[in-house]
């Protein structure tokens, strides 16, 4: 009797649980929805169903966004793309000496390297509008760039760092005993190691630069370079949303919803290879 | 040559171009700040662009006010975030990274974009914009922030521990609040600073859900250094730069156990 | 020139890293084809030479030859030696064949050649049929031996093993010590290896060298090692020993715990002290008080499989550890007797310490980084660099590293019978000796007092001169 009771609660429980973490989903969800939702009607103004249309789908691939838009969205790309590229070399090579080094001088650079991260946004974006407006650099692409390479190599590092540390660190030796050249044994050894955090490192940088607004908007300067974000917030000073960016913004989460579930699913099937491989092994000791 | 190539031979000399790198790009910056903020239009040094804040009713009234705001939103995002980090940890982990992922997947979506949604979602609702949203908006933004971290030491929490407490005699309740909960605190600090110090220094986004009629901190910054006022928004940054130093101090070490790395 | 039959000579190394000494001046020659072990405690400095054998690492000062080529500034790459890692140090990212197949690839060896050479090797570490296996999914000794397989396949001159058989469990640890001692014979090339266990240093080597506190004690064959320990430390470290404080009275006799016993040892001079040891198993136990050198009370009584461990307390407060076939019940009044070439002789390395400090005024003096309290000393200007000296018993400990005048803490602790012998280094890297009957643990941080009559200050240039 009072097992099933405990039974009973138990499940109680889990439902109760799970409502939660549904509702919090939801309430996260819910302003994504409507954007999905009301990205398939004409209607200039978010909020006002004029009938399902796919309407605003094909203006946005066929030329019915402004110029500037459409030179947005490329800037953005553009920018994401070399920044996330330099930064995640410029982060792994970091992460190597890094861990190499003796315990203080690790823990200084580490100190810094989360200053950036730890920064809030605007913290970030004027220190760098004050440092480029001193050296005289005029502000357009270059400083956009860089300043989107300074916000992002700091987590290329921390996601390149735990591998490394996880890492045998005779692995790297044991190259050399026997006969690799440090270069050799970098290529060989240490890369295969630790590409799995270089690539989540390029993917969160890529990320980060897409969405930033705060840095680029004090980074950009006065020639009007736009990225999508800074598009988006003059458009929005002047009272809406260009209704093709619902569009865009719903092929963009589910571009990114299926990158997840594809990296998730290869995670899985890792997973079940270890745990056949293990498997086998125990049949094999077995013999 | 030869020598160069020697010298990047060794491992840990490759530390030498982000070094560099952070000393122009992280640290110069924030000494800029500073110098900025000490220094009057004429160049010289001077206390003159602080003395301005303390005098300036409004640029104080907003900092408060911003404190106060972000207060309520990190406190908001510890009471709806703790519980979900919990559930999360106690999941099956396959299922708990699934749902991780649908916690931060909104962030893929530009949080300009977000927001206008959530301006959408309290018109579809006949819900007036104003504070309400404001606070909304923010917990909305930020939540994910909390959990995450949260999430990550609950998960990597020695099972053991609990059992321990377990088998001494703590009731579920005594194991929560003397074990757990004293140990996800790392969690939580590492939270705190990725929620508090963002919506005090907010911009934009204040403005949109409040129809431009609360400024947050941030946007007193932007405006003034949008307006050429560079030393006075230098000064108010440096405000912002030692707040975050000091809560920083109080967090300690936390970030050393790693609560917040690997975002992804 | 002739060529000489070592294939390693190390000269005159020393490396020290900013807060710490690791090696000190250590010299040693390997033999062509010797199993030669390192041994000692962790942090003796064993795995830091075997590392600048290898060229991970570089020496402060003094070179290394490897088959009489200046071997100092060659990277590790370029050196004919292997090494087989404590955690294998297998690359993950390679199945067994191209983790062996490695070093070969690199040297652009022919395909074939390369492919009968990794079956070799795999059928020498028993892994044969493994090739394609991925290397995590093997167990501890199984990757050890891949480990094994990938060094010798290069064909070093000299194979480093650094405590290879440390991460494996006991029965497998023996199984391969068996192994390693076979390969040695079959491939007749030079292996160094790095170990703390003495037991497996005894029962592989040629020749051990014994290790501590970056100083080389004592070079020999194990045989040698076990009977005739250099030192005190040697001697504690292998086996189990009785090591007593002594008094050399003159060729043949020496004197400890109150007694004078007969010897063999000679040349250590009149009245001089030393330390002697005492092997368990040479100790006689008898049940006849009568016809005894010394008897005592038996404390504890231990079955150890083959024999008996006893603890006898003597009247005088020694305590004397012995092994033997009967076992004698706690409480039993015993005799015992040592036959005099059980009895084992060693010079003492040091009879008080010697520290240098500076004169402060004339009742202070600045030792191990602070100011101590000494007798009136005359004659010598103050601010004048002096030796101090004080006897092992003259320091006092305390549980509080605040409550003495300095700190330090405690590297080595000695039992001799009636008094523990602690070796301790202090904040400063001073290395003080200490007499105490308290009991004490390894790495304890510790107070150090000192009596200020104990302190002997002598001016140091007079000394010199």
């Amino acid at each position: 009797m009072r097992m099933a009771l405990t039974m009973v609660s138990c499940s109680m429980k889990k439902f109760l649980s799970n409502s939660y973490i549904a509702l919090l989903l939801m309430m996260l969800y819910a302003p994504i929805i409507i954007i999905a939702i009301f990205s398939f009607t004409e209607s200039k103004v978010l909020g006002n169903w004029t009938g399902f249309s796919a309407e605003l789908y094909t203006s946005l691939f066929s030329g019915g966004v402004t110029d500037r838009l459409v030179d947005a969205i490329q800037n953005t790309f553009l920018i994401a793309l070399v920044a996330a590229t330099v930064s995640t070399l410029l982060g792994t090579v970091a992460a190597i000496g890094i861990n190499d080094l003796r315990y203080r001088k690790r823990r200084a650079i580490n100190f810094v390297n989360n200053i950036p991260i730890l920064n809030p946004d605007i913290i970030t974006g004027i220190s760098l509008f004050l440092l480029f407006v001193s050296i005289g650099i005029t502000q357009g692409y270059t400083t956009v760039i860089l300043a989107h390479i300074a916000f992002c190599t700091p987590y290329v590092v921390l996601s390149v760092m735990p591998r490394l540390m996880q890492m045998n660190p005779n692995i790297y030796e044991a190259a050399l005993d026997l006969g690799a050249t440090p270069m050799q044994a970098m290529r060989r050894v240490i890369i295969p190691e630790i590409r799995p955090g270089m690539i989540s490192g390029f993917i969160l940088a890529f990320t980060l630069s897409i969405d930033d607004f705060a840095v680029t908007i004090f980074t950009n300067g006065t020639d009007g370079l736009e990225t999508l974000s800074t598009f988006i917030y003059a458009d929005a000073r002047k009272g809406g949303l260009t209704p093709e960016l619902r569009a865009l913004s719903t092929i963009i989460l589910v571009v990114v919803l299926l990158l997840l579930l594809v990296v998730n699913y290869r995670a899985h099937r890792q997973a079940k290879r270890a745990e056949e491989q293990a498997k086998q092994l125990k049949n094999y000791s077995r013999r | 040559m030869g020598k160069l190539l020697k010298f990047f031979s060794r491992r840990r000399s490759w530390s030498l171009p982000y070094v560099l790198f952070l000393a122009v790009f992280v640290v110069a910056p924030l000494l800029l700040i500073m110098l900025y903020a000490f220094q009057g239009e004429d160049g010289g040094f001077t206390f003159s662009n602080f003395d301005k804040f303390v005098h300036q009713r409004e640029a104080i009234n907003t900092f408060i006010y911003s404190i106060g705001i972000a207060l309520i939103t990190t406190l908001i995002c510890i009471f709806l975030g703790y519980p979900a980090a919990y559930i999360l940890s106690k999941m099956k982990a396959s299922t708990a990274r699934v749902v991780v992922m649908l916690f931060i997947l909104p962030m893929w979506i530009n949080v300009l974009v977000r927001t206008l949604a959530t301006v959408a979602l309290f018109d579809f609702l006949t819900l007036p914009l104003g504070e309400g949203a404001l606070i909304f908006g923010m917990v909305y933004n930020f939540l994910p922030f909390m959990i995450y971290p949260i999430y990550n030491v609950l998960q990597k929490m020695d099972h053991s521990l609990i059992e321990a407490a377990e088998d001494l005699g703590a009731t579920p309740r005594q194991v929560f609040t003397k074990v757990i909960f004293p140990l996800s605190m790392p969690g939580i600090v590492s939270g705190v600073m990725m929620v508090f110090m963002p919506t005090i220094s907010t911009f934009a986004i204040a403005e949109l859900l409040t129809m431009n009629n609360i400024k947050l901190f941030g946007t007193t910054i932007q405006e003034n250094i949008n307006n050429g006022m560079w030393h006075y928004g230098a000064a108010l940054s440096f405000i912002m730069l030692v707040i975050i130093g000091i809560t920083t101090l109080f967090s300690g070490s936390s970030d050393e156990d790693g609560a917040n790395d690997g975002l992804l | 020139m002739t060529k000489s039959n070592h294939i390693i000579e190390i000269c005159n190394i020393t490396k020290s890293f900013p807060d710490k000494v690791v090696l000190n001046d250590v010299s040693l020659t390997v033999k062509q084809g010797e199993f030669l072990t390192i041994l000692g405690p962790s942090g003796c400095g064993k795995t830091t030479l075997l590392r600048l054998i290898a060229g991970f690492n570089s020496a402060s000062s003094g070179k290394i030859l490897l088959d009489g080529k200046d071997m100092t500034t060659i990277p590790p790459h370029e050196r004919p030696v292997n090494t087989v890692f404590q955690r294998y140090a297998l690359f993950p990212n390679y199945n067994v064949y191209d983790n062996i197949a490695f070093g070969l690839k690199l040297k652009k060896v022919d395909k074939k050649e390369i492919e009968q050479r990794v079956k070799r090797a795999l059928k020498m570490v028993g892994m044969t049929d493994y090739e394609h296996r991925d290397v995590q999914s093997l167990s501890g000794g199984q990757q050890q031996r891949v480990a094994i397989a990938r060094a010798i396949v290069n064909r070093p001159k000299v194979l480093l093993l650094d405590e290879p058989l440390a991460a494996l469990d006991l029965k497998m640890r023996k199984d391969m010590q068996m192994e390693l001692k076979e390969m040695h014979r079959t491939l007749g090339i030079t292996f160094v290896y790095v170990t703390h266990d003495q037991e497996e240093a005894l029962t592989l080597s040629d020749t051990i060298v014994v290790m501590n506190e970056g100083v080389i004690q004592q070079v020999g064959t194990p045989t040698d090692i076990y009977n005739e320990p250099c030192n005190a430390f040697v001697a504690d470290f292998i086996g189990e020993s009785n090591i007593l404080n002594a008094t050399m009275i003159r060729d043949g006799v020496v004197e400890f715990m109150g007694k004078k016993f007969e010897c063999i040892d000679a040349g250590f001079g009149e009245n001089t002290p030393v330390d002697v040891v005492v092997r368990p198993e040479d100790v006689y136990i008898i049940r006849n008080a009568e016809a005894a050198m010394f008897h005592g009370t038996v404390r504890s009584c231990i079955f150890k499989g083959v024999h008996y461990e006893m603890f006898v307390d003597t009247p005088d407060g020694y305590e004397i550890q012995i092994q033997d076939y009967n076992c004698f019940e706690p409480g039993t009044e015993v005799g015992m007797m040592i036959k005099p070439n059980d009895i084992h002789v060693m010079r003492k390395e040091r009879t008080e310490n010697h520290v240098v400090g500076k004169l402060i005024d004339a009742t202070h003096v600045e030792i191990l980084g602070e100011s101590f309290e000494c007798e009136a000393v005359e004659g010598i200007e103050n601010g004048a660099e002096v030796d101090v000296a004080f006897g092992f018993s003259d320091v006092e400990l305390t549980d509080d590293p605040d409550d003495g005048t300095s700190w330090g803490t405690i590297r080595f602790i000695l039992y001799k019978g009636d008094r523990y012998h602690i070796t301790l280094r202090t904040e400063d890297d001073d290395v003080l000796y200490v007499d105490t009957r308290d009991v004490w643990e390894d790495l304890d941080e510790v107070g150090i007092k000192i009596r200020p009559q104990a302190l002997k200050v002598t001016a140091l240039n007079t000394k010199n001169a």
